[in-house]
């Protein structure tokens, strides 16, 4: 997360008590704020983790069961395969908007016409209602009446069966979550880009570089920490896709294109095990803080790599 | 590009440029066309093959058929009070906590919203879920305009904890030795100098808020709906043709469109400041 810089905090803390109106009296500006934030994020935390402690259906008294929660996940053939869709699924949906992304904000960062309004045009996919994304996108991968295959067909490729055959229900879905999200890469390695100097790029042109070696050699090692936030908010994101999964396959067919959110729906809004279901809740959020923190570990490991072969 | 000094080479480069725009920009207006398509084309003509995109018929019935049902402006209604609660609710509380975080410097309570940020939308339903059965709430908008806040109010707080830090402070001191109060300082000072950042907040809170679909599924009834949710209803239960469901998907998603073009500045600014997203 990029912290704007402080204003001097230590100051703050260390002014004298005799200078009366220092003190933070800044608390009743946060407080009601802090009141909502612990009712609708705190407390559903801490209410989350008792249930998963407990046997706890909708309907029936529930009682204190420890850890059999937890203990049930790694039996539970439907978990361990929702896990598995939901770490390919993310790792395509990670990649793929992370290089259109930034080939897109190389072209953004040229001068061009209507280049805000375009730029405009370009984030829509992002900001438009997923839901309604989710419908259209099912007409156009109908097999019989779909455009896609249509489009395939004009190039000689075979008709596909797209979101309707456990085999490509992925690959599909994550083409969608792509046209979705790779706008919002493409906007922060913009930021990236714009934050780089002219100097390098004179001097390497002076030297007859090429535009591919400048891009290598120059803007991709200066952008690298924007791609390391848009790859981190993109991973977020894409392990808690719900919203165009659900809309689209429901999970299907079978439970082909199951993530651990779309089973976690099931498992408390359909079958109401919400003491299992809570379980579930906080496996993932640990998966999610997991994921992050492998993110930043390979970022210090790949810094100390570029620091010592000297790049 | 003066005129009278054609320099090939120039002209090449810029033509791979607009060449490379319209690759880029294509996949959005492509599929947004298109949707206008489904939703304009009777029965016939989505049918078809191959595929026809501006038909002979322009079906601006699907349209009517839409806006005609009652049922749709019930969800309309719904959407804006949800939404539109949820919003208000959220500036209230979140400008000043932004403005009470950044002049303290506790960045420590960053901490709340980037939790906030990671947790699955779905974890928030369970318990909120039981609490609002057990206050016998579940009937009403009320349940869906407090689980918004959990988007809104982690949006809002975070733009304005960005932009009250950039804010000059010289004004505040000033104002506070002049003996005024604190409040009279947020108020009078610091809250018209950032009306720009009430707006990136605002714009944001609005679209997230309005997209949400996984907090109506589980917390609307059959007259507590929003539009995402009764978009998704109609696809799963109602066995309507396409041009009418298209015509529904675009009518729900419309406005966003519409700001998002027209907002744009503003929503880029808040996007590359806090990249935050809901639910």
């Amino acid at each position: 997360m990029s912290v704007v810089t402080q204003t001097s905090p230590a100051a703050a803390q260390d002014a004298a008590p005799e200078r009366e109106w220092r003190p933070p009296s800044y608390w009743p500006f946060v407080i009601p704020a802090l009141v909502v934030v612990l009712a609708v994020i705190i407390f559903p935390w801490l209410f989350t983790i008792w249930m998963s402690l407990n046997e706890w259906k909708v309907g029936s008294p529930t009682t204190f069961v420890g850890l059999a929660n937890y203990l049930r996940l790694p039996n539970d053939p439907r978990f361990v395969e929702a896990v598995g869709h939901t770490l390919s699924y993310t790792v395509l949906s990670v990649v793929l908007p992370l290089i259109l992304g930034t080939l897109s904000a190389v072209v953004f960062h040229q001068k061009f016409a209507a280049r805000g309004f375009l730029r405009g045009v370009f984030i829509m996919p992002m900001m438009a209602t997923p839901v309604a994304i989710a419908l259209v996108w099912t007409m156009m991968f109908h097999p019989q009446l779909g455009v896609l295959n249509y489009l395939l067909s004009l190039v000689g490729i075979p008709p596909q069966l797209w979101v309707f055959n456990p085999n490509t229900v992925i690959p599909s879905l994550v083409l969608v979550e792509t046209w979705q999200w790779t706008p919002l890469v493409m906007l922060i390695v913009l930021g990236g880009l714009a934050a780089i100097p002219t100097e390098p790029y004179e001097s390497a042109q002076i030297d007859g570089a090429t535009f591919w070696q400048m891009f290598r050699f120059i803007t991709l090692p200066l952008i690298m920490p924007f791609l390391f936030i848009a790859g981190m908010i993109r991973m977020i994101d894409a392990v808690k896709s719900f919203d165009i999964i659900f809309a689209i396959t429901q999970g299907g067919p079978g439970s082909a294109s199951e993530t651990i959110n779309v089973y976690l729906y099931s498992v408390a809004f359909v079958y109401y095990d919400l003491g299992y279901g809570s379980a579930i809740a906080v496996v993932f959020f640990l998966l999610i803080v997991a994921l992050a923190a492998l993110m930043l570990y390979a970022r210090k490991r790949m810094l100390w790599t570029e620091i010592a072969s000297g790049a | 590009m003066t005129p009278g000094l054609i320099n090939p080479r120039q002209i090449l480069s810029q033509i791979g440029l607009w060449l490379s725009v319209l690759v880029i920009v294509s996949p959005a207006i492509l599929f947004f066309l298109w949707m206008a398509s489904l939703s304009l084309k009777f029965e016939v003509d989505n049918a078809a093959y191959p595929p026809v995109l501006i038909p002979e018929n322009i079906a601006w019935k699907n349209y009517a058929d839409v806006l005609a049902s009652n049922r749709f402006l019930t969800y309309f209604t719904n959407s804006l009070v949800v939404t539109g609660a949820a919003t208000l609710l959220a500036m209230i509380v979140g400008v000043p906590a932004g403005y009470g975080i950044a002049r303290m410097a506790a960045h420590k309570s960053a901490i709340v919203i980037l939790i906030a940020r990671i947790t699955p939308g779905l974890s928030y339903l369970i318990p909120l879920f039981l609490l609002f059965q057990w206050l016998g709430l579940l009937g009403t908008l009320v349940p869906q305009i407090i689980i918004h806040l959990v988007v809104t109010v982690p949006i809002v707080i975070w733009i304005m904890i960005g932009y009250f830090e950039t804010t000059p402070l010289e004004l505040e001191e000033a104002a506070l030795i002049d003996g005024a109060t604190r409040w009279q300082v947020f108020r009078h000072v610091a809250l018209p100098i950032a009306k720009p950042g009430l707006a990136v907040a605002f714009i944001l809170a609005v679209i997230f808020s309005w997209n949400n679909f996984v907090f109506g599924i589980v917390l609307a009834g059959r007259e507590t709906r929003t539009l995402p949710v009764a978009v998704y209803n109609m696809i799963s239960f109602d066995q309507l043709s396409w041009g009418p469901l298209a015509a529904a998907a675009l009518i729900v998603t419309a406005p966003v469109l519409l700001l998002t073009v027209m907002a744009q500045r503003q929503i880029v600014a808040g996007l590359t400041a806090g990249a935050v997203k809901g639910g």
